[in-house]
């Protein structure tokens, strides 16, 4: 393809078969938010069913299938793509680079997560979502009747391959694509955090792949490995789905720390309090995530010297995340603090995920763990993590990158609206949690009786959900409604730090005219003060190698979508599905390894065209 | 991505260096050696079972040394881990080993069956 | 694009690793082999886990057949010399040492590949369907899975084979191969953990 051809396809052609992972990055976010909207609205259906002590608003049937589907979703369809995003768009562009360093690869993740929760979410439409919990333990998960369960156990086998995907590509692109200069040591903390959590990605998924690869084999073709009458023994599925669900909570919030390391020294005008020590704590939260796991599992029986190893494991991360805790407190010293919405997110961060924290140790001390599982107690302490942790991480993200990434910044006035009625309302609902826990209203009921003392604060905390909903539709409209505050320069917070400042707004497809040179941690900020201010360049104007656009990535994923229609109908004889949907996936992958497809140059007279353009 | 100027699918042309030939003749002797080694491992490790001389005992133990010394033969000479630059492959490889450890362990020991 | 090539490029020492798409391909195939390493201890750790479950059916040491594991495990170690012959000829620039040795390592594959079907078939005549036991079940999800492996590796090989059969060794068609030849050897790898963990240790205890 030629630089002409590139640049004359029609819109939507052009972002199906998009390879810039810009273009990726967007439309992660675009589906994420679509999916959290929907995550959200289950569960304010599941609160208006639990306002009133026997309030029948829902059925239990209904109550099980949004709790399942809220859980689900908000993990693998929401936090994750929308923290992929962030990454796909941010990443290339801190590390100096033009591409991530398998755009192909990338833009298969994409579409095998977009199909995957599509998939997913048809199973509303055909006779139940499924109804086991996010978590699906067996047998409940492997006996349950209908296709919802086959449902839950086919889109996320197909998005979770979209995440490893992923996974693979951030690590290449950040080992092998960095700028000159840009060594480990010197990369953002938003980056080193994602480096961490493509790395848990790497080695998590496979167990989830295999844990839900036996519960189809059991569920579609009879096999017997949690059937205990078979010989078979349910704790498989229980080890399995949480050597792969502990690291994913990482997963999750590590690149929310990251963001926060990013947010919290530009807007304090300081460089971030122990840069390395922040690097450290990273990686080892990410070894120690993966070290943990049977803690979700206390009550099963393994015994007490099992249940010991795994208690003093999970309450040795309160170390390193205590280090990073202190380092941004010690960042916020004695700076030059910026109360912006997006800094306004990462100050109410620190209490709120503390909160978290705590109940986190409580509920790491395994004799005490016999009282607290399974009860509002658990539920509010994972909703203090994700969502004081990971969802205020998310805005405070959207709200510091949002220029960068569309051109204008959002409504601060609107946002500050937002900002507080969301931090109310999410402690609202989460904070009686603790107490519902703990005076023994057990997770996941569809209602409770009256005279219990559990009125008052479940009332509380539906109110709690009303407001969170609300600050949500007031930051869908401010998205609208600050299209006007157009940005034109690259550094739009002015005390910007990291090299996607640099580059002018909107950022062009091949993000860095020339390649820059870093000099210091924090390159930008150096130069305002070293230098000149203008990053110096690492390379001469020349032409840019760009890859092709392809529609392959969105037939493979496609291909995979109809097979699993196939494996879910098994039952029901239409099994020819399956074979017809591998062809088409394993026909575009041979298609794809026979054409050989070099990409095209964009001449160097239109990067000299677009330089004059800016005034540069 | 095609640097400028190079045509990636042009032919490759030429003879490899002398320094790179003569790493070349090692590297296929050492190769050679630890294939023969390995059918020797892969016959000890079946003879142990076969012949009922030995008892299980010791003999699982020692399968799996010889497994492990033919698995860090086929990474390190075969595939070669060894060379220099491959920090971050054996970083990955190794992180995958040490994940997959306690894997095994916790499925096959921590079902609920035996309370540790 | 076509004023700027140069018509034949002369051989680097690494051919796999001379451009930054085959540096890059290198070290992702490397990583995706890191996460492969996860997902065929899940399925040991399964195994290792249920292997007592026999529900009255037959068991590993009713079943397993050490002479025939013995060639399989010969076959495939074969084969991944001859994928180590293959990338020596690679660096030498001997483009059809490459295909012949590949080729060889494809047929060994097949052979492989069928002696276990032929296993898998005669466990089934000795009343070993998958779902007669938790054993029979996760027996066959560990070798099956290993075995799909295989199937793919062969397929993929042969793509690689036909595709580039007339256009000598070029810096794209490198890394393919290289990496194709890691696949096969970790294949090995892993079957070398399911011969000592799977067979010999069925039959010995």
């Amino acid at each position: 393809m030629s630089y002409a051809k590139a640049q004359s396809k029609s819109t939507l052609w052009d972002w199906l078969t998009t390879v810039d992972h810009k273009k990726i990055g967007i439309m992660y976010l675009v589906a994420g938010a679509f999916f959290f909207a929907l995550g959200g609205l289950e569960a304010i259906l599941m609160r208006i069913q639990l306002m009133f002590p026997e309030f029948t608003f829902l059925p239990a049937q209904t109550f099980n299938e949004l709790l399942t589907m809220h859980g689900t979703t908000m993990i693998f369809l929401a936090a994750m793509p929308l923290l992929f995003g962030l990454m796909n768009y941010i990443i290339p562009l801190q590390i100096g680079a033009r591409d991530v360093a398998f755009p192909f690869l990338n833009s298969l993740g994409f579409w095998l997560f977009l199909f995957g929760g599509i998939l997913l979410n048809i199973s509303w439409f055909t006779g139940g979502a499924p109804d086991a919990g996010w978590t699906a333990y067996v047998p409940l998960s492997s006996e349950s009747p209908g296709t919802g369960l086959d449902y839950y156990v086919l889109g996320l086998q197909v998005s979770g391959l979209g995440t490893l995907i992923g996974g693979i590509n951030f690590l290449v692109t950040i080992i092998n694509m960095r700028a000159p200069g840009m060594s480990m040591m010197r990369m953002p903390l938003f980056t080193w955090s994602s480096f961490v959590a493509s790395m848990l990605i790497l080695f998590a998924f496979p167990a989830l792949t295999i844990g839900l690869l036996l519960l189809m084999l059991e569920r579609v073709f009879g096999a017997t490995f949690f059937a205990v009458d078979f010989g078979g023994n349910v704790i498989i599925w229980q080890h399995l789905f949480w050597i792969f669900g502990h690291p994913e909570v990482y997963i999750l919030i590590l690149p929310a720390f990251g963001i926060f390391s990013e947010v919290i020294p530009t807007f304090a005008k300081k460089r971030l309090f122990g840069y390395s020590a922040m690097v450290f704590a990273t990686l080892i939260i990410g070894f120690l995530g993966f070290m943990v796991w049977a803690h979700h599992m206390f009550t099963v029986g393994m015994g007490p010297v099992a249940n010991s190893i795994f208690a003093v494991a999970t309450m040795a991360i309160a170390v390193p995340t205590g280090i990073k805790i202190f380092n941004w407190l010690l960042t916020l010293w004695g700076g030059r603090i910026r109360f912006t919405t997006a800094n306004l997110f990462a100050l109410a961060f620190i209490p709120s995920f503390v909160m978290g924290g705590v109940t986190g140790v409580m509920l790491a001390t395994s004799a005490a763990n016999y009282q607290f599982h399974d009860t509002y107690f658990v539920v509010a302490h994972f909703h203090y993590v994700i969502i004081g942790g990971v969802v205020l991480g998310l805005f405070c993200g959207a709200y510091y990158w949002w220029p960068r990434i569309f051109g204008y910044t959002l409504d601060e006035k609107l946002g500050k609206i937002f900002f507080w009625l969301f931090l109310i309302g999410f402690h609202l609902t989460f904070f009686v949690q603790h107490f519902l826990g703990l005076i023994g209203m057990p997770r996941r009921v569809a209602s409770y009786l009256d005279g219990q003392g559990l009125n008052e604060m479940n009332f509380i905390s539906t109110m709690g959900a009303f407001l969170m909903g609300i600050a949500f539709i007031i930051f869908v409209v401010s998205i609208f409604t600050s299209m006007k505050n157009k940005v034109n320069e690259a550094d739009v917070w002015k005390d910007g730090r990291t090299l996607e400042w640099t580059i002018p707004v909107p950022t062009p497809e091949y993000n860095f005219a020339q390649t820059p040179l870093v000099r210091d941690v924090d390159p930008l900020w150096y130069e305002k003060y070293e230098g000149d201010g203008k990053m110096k360049a690492a390379e001469p104007l020349g032409d840019i190698h760009m890859p092709n656009g392809s529609i392959l990535p969105f037939i493979m994923s496609f291909g995979l979508f109809v097979a699993s229609f196939g494996f879910i109908y098994h039952d029901a004889g239409q099994t020819w599905l399956a074979i017809v949907g591998l062809l088409i996936t394993f026909g575009a992958m041979f298609a794809r390894s026979v054409k050989e497809d070099h990409g095209y140059h964009i001449p160097v007279d239109e990067i000299k065209k677009d330089l004059q353009k800016e005034g540069r | 991505m095609a640097q400028h100027g190079i045509d990636p699918t042009a032919p490759l042309t030429g003879e490899p260096s002398k320094k790179t030939k003569r790493k070349l003749a090692r590297e296929m002797r050492t190769q050679l050696i630890s294939f023969v080694f390995m059918l020797f491992l892969t016959s000890m490790a079946f003879i142990s079972i076969a012949s009922d001389a030995i008892p299980s005992g010791f003999a699982f133990p020692f399968i799996l040394i010889l497994a492990v010394i033919q698995v860090i033969l086929q990474l390190y000479v075969f595939m070669h881990l060894n060379e220099r630059g491959n920090g971050w492959t054996n970083a990955m490889i190794w992180t995958g080993v040490l994940i997959a450890i306690p894997t095994v362990a916790a499925l096959m020991l921590l079902l609920g069956i035996v309370k540790w | 694009m076509a004023d700027h090539t140069v018509h034949s490029n002369t051989l680097p020492p690494n051919p796999e690793k001379a451009t930054l798409e085959g540096k890059n391909k290198f070290l992702g195939f490397w990583f995706f082999l890191g996460g492969e390493t996860v997902l065929f201890a899940s399925l040991f750790g399964t195994y290792l886990g249920l292997r007592g479950g026999l529900n009255g059916g037959p068991g590993p040491s009713d079943l397993f057949h050490l002479p025939l594991v013995f060639i399989m495990t010969m076959i495939l170690l074969t084969s991944s010399l001859t994928s180590v012959f293959a990338i020596i000829s690679m660096k030498k620039g001997n483009f059809k040492g490459v295909l012949g040795w590949m080729l060889l390592t494809v047929v060994l594959g097949i052979t492989f590949l069928g002696f276990e079907i032929y296993e898998f078939v005669e466990y089934y005549h000795y009343g070993l369907g998958f779902t007669t036991s938790a054993f029979s079940s996760a027996f066959y999800t560990l070798v099956g899975t290993h075995g799909a492996h295989v199937l793919f590796g062969i397929l993929w090989i042969s793509t690689l084979l036909i595709r580039y059969r007339k256009s000598g060794l070029t810096l794209t068609n490198a890394p393919k191969f290289y990496t194709a030849v890691l696949y096969w050897h970790f294949i090995d790898v892993v079957w070398v953990f399911i011969f000592s963990v799977v067979y010999l240790m069925g039959i010995g205890g």
